[in-house]
């Protein structure tokens, strides 16, 4: 797909994400936000997939690790085909199949049940090598969040990963520099991410996660890396799209009242794509 | 003849990877312990070590099972369920997935490596999480049937097994059912409810108090969750009195699940033995026993005070 078709899926996909938080007074815009251009590219580019048959055994998997963006993956699904966009906005209202973090038991598409930090790179590894027992080229996606690699588990599966040589693996970190209590540095520093992850035997590449040509040229190259599991640094901007919430973490996980929301739709209607 | 319960569970599991070739098996660096190195020998693609990280071993494991395989994930009772207790809430009994989490060493009678390593809590945590099924198998036969029982259910199960060698209760003729319970002997003056390696103890005490004059009737409670309650009433009902005995805290684990029961259902008067809220110590398992009341002769003579 071109770039500036994805361009506007992905504004699209923003606006739904505004719509729905607004509308549930209740999830988390900003990481949302940041990670909207990485999962366009992965949903509506790369990943082999067919809503149609959302449990296909030889399809491309993804684990949203920062479950808490749950909204941005409903979205993208929704506009994927997997379920009517009309669904969007039942987010988080009791009896729906969009629950506060993401459950694979109720919304169609979803691979991994995911919100308690630093679990999802465990099952996306699990899934790669099921992959490789049976022979199969599916790949397997997860998005991680920069404050959730605090978790300990994480540097766990990452050893598990780089041991198993999965290559069929590729973690793409939503790196937006802020978790709910500021700055990562102030919280407790990750840095240096890329030389971490290089240790622990994977191959790294960094990029602005806010530009598609980027995103897709990683992805391939983390698909021609044979031997190690690839991740990608992708630098974005928290609450990206909509000026009032870029780099704000008092948007980390704050609904719009009616006022934003008008506002920041409007933003995002008249931005560019 | 008396075997340990992780003994049968590594043979069982090299015939279940025979019959089913989706049967993986995860290990935390402890295969030697919790026998599923002799799996490995024989399947050496199917075997796993995620090394020393029971809470990323979990993870993996719900993640093949989200590709159809049948993980069983293995690791020491305390740090499978303990330190990954959440791993195991969040990312298995929610989703349902069908995990296998075959925990050795459970209770105190892995012994000499003291409180640190024993676990008398796991029953409770893992009967608390919804969708999952626990078992606590009584001897080596139990085991040998309770492992394929538990890959055909469909389902986060979580399976309970001790180091130190328990006497053989079971021959191949026994079918174990899951869910049910299973009565040992029966008598009219009190009902002993047993899980584990309580179950041969308990029919010890039995056997004694028969020559007293004391009939006592004996059940083996090997699924824990979800519990045979019609036998635990009708128990109840025949004999106005119930002890219970687990290899287990009294807190949470089959004392707790017998009286919740039939506290509802059939309020009687019961007893229960298990380790008093307390943590254990280094020792052998024979005098652990002894030292935390855990004997035939702790149940004769709750029988007898009751």
């Amino acid at each position: 797909m071109r770039k500036y078709e994805l361009m506007k899926i992905a504004r699209e996909i923003r606006i739904n994400v505004i719509n729905m938080i607004a509308e549930a007074s209740h999830g988390h815009p900003g990481g949302s936000l940041s990670s909207a251009d990485i999962l366009t590219e992965l949903y509506f580019d790369k990943m082999n997939i067919k809503p149609d048959d959302p449990k296909w055994d030889d399809r491309d998997r993804l684990v949203l690790s920062k479950g808490h963006a749950a909204p941005v993956l409903y979205a993208v699904l929704a506009k994927r085909g997997y379920f009517s966009e009309r669904v969007l906005l039942s987010l988080d209202k009791f009896g729906s199949i969009l629950q506060g973090h993401p459950d694979m038991k109720s919304t169609p598409g979803l691979d991994m049940t995911t919100g308690s930090l630093g679990q999802g790179l465990s099952a996306a590894n699990g899934m790669a090598l099921a992959g490789k027992l049976d022979k199969k080229d599916y790949r397997v996606y997860v998005i991680l969040g920069d404050g959730e690699i605090q978790e300990g588990q994480i540097w766990e599966a990452a050893m598990t990963a780089a041991h198993y040589k999965l290559d069929n693996l590729t973690a793409i970190l939503d790196f937006n520099g802020l978790q709910i209590n500021g700055h990562n540095e102030e919280v407790k520093n990750i840095q240096p991410i890329d030389e971490k992850f290089k240790a622990f035997g994977w191959h790294v590449i960094k990029i602005d996660g806010h530009d598609f040509d980027q995103i897709k040229r990683a992805i391939e190259e983390a698909e021609s890396t044979k031997g190690k599991p690839t991740i990608i640094i992708a630098k974005t901007i928290k609450g990206k799209g909509v000026s009032f919430m870029e780099n704000r973490v008092d948007w980390h996980g704050t609904a719009p009242n009616e006022e934003q929301r008008q506002k920041a739709v409007e933003e995002l209607e008249r931005s560019e794509a | 003849m008396s075997t340990a319960t992780r003994d049968a569970y590594g043979k069982a599991l090299v015939e279940l990877g025979e019959k089913n070739k989706n049967v993986v098996v995860l290990d935390a660096d402890l295969s030697k312990s919790t026998k599923t190195a002799e799996f490995q020998k024989a399947y050496p693609d199917r075997f796993f070590n995620i090394g020393i990280s029971e809470q990323d071993m979990m993870g993996t494991a719900a993640g093949f099972a989200t590709c159809g395989k049948i993980p069983f994930a293995s690791s020491f009772a305390i740090f499978a369920t303990g330190r990954a207790y959440e791993q195991i809430r969040n990312s298995i009994g929610y989703p349902k997935l069908n995990v296998k989490i075959a925990a050795t060493h459970a209770g105190i009678t892995v012994g000499e490596d003291g409180a640190t390593h024993q676990s008398i809590e796991d029953i409770s945590l893992m009967r608390g999480i919804p969708n999952m099924v626990v078992i606590n198998p009584s001897d080596a036969e139990e085991t040998r049937q309770a492992i394929p029982a538990a890959a055909d259910h469909h389902g986060p199960v979580y399976i309970r097994l001790g180091r130190m060698p328990v006497p053989d209760i079971h021959n191949k003729n026994y079918k174990f059912k899951l869910g049910k319970g299973e009565m040992l002997r029966e008598g009219k003056d009190i009902a002993i409810i047993a899980t584990g390696i309580m179950v041969s103890i308990a029919l010890e005490a039995a056997d004694r108090l028969r020559e007293e004059g004391i009939n006592a009737t004996i059940v083996n409670i090997h699924t824990i969750k979800p519990i045979d309650r019609e036998l635990i009433v009708k128990v109840a009902k025949q004999t106005g009195k119930v002890i219970t005995a687990e290899e287990h805290s009294i807190i949470g684990g089959l004392g707790s699940a017998v009286c919740e029961i039939l506290s509802e259902e059939y309020p009687v008067k019961v007893k229960r033995i298990g380790i008093n809220d307390t943590f254990g110590q280094s020792g052998t398992p024979r005098e652990l026993l002894e030292h935390y009341n855990l004997t035939f002769q702790d149940i004769i003579y709750a029988v007898k005070k009751f």
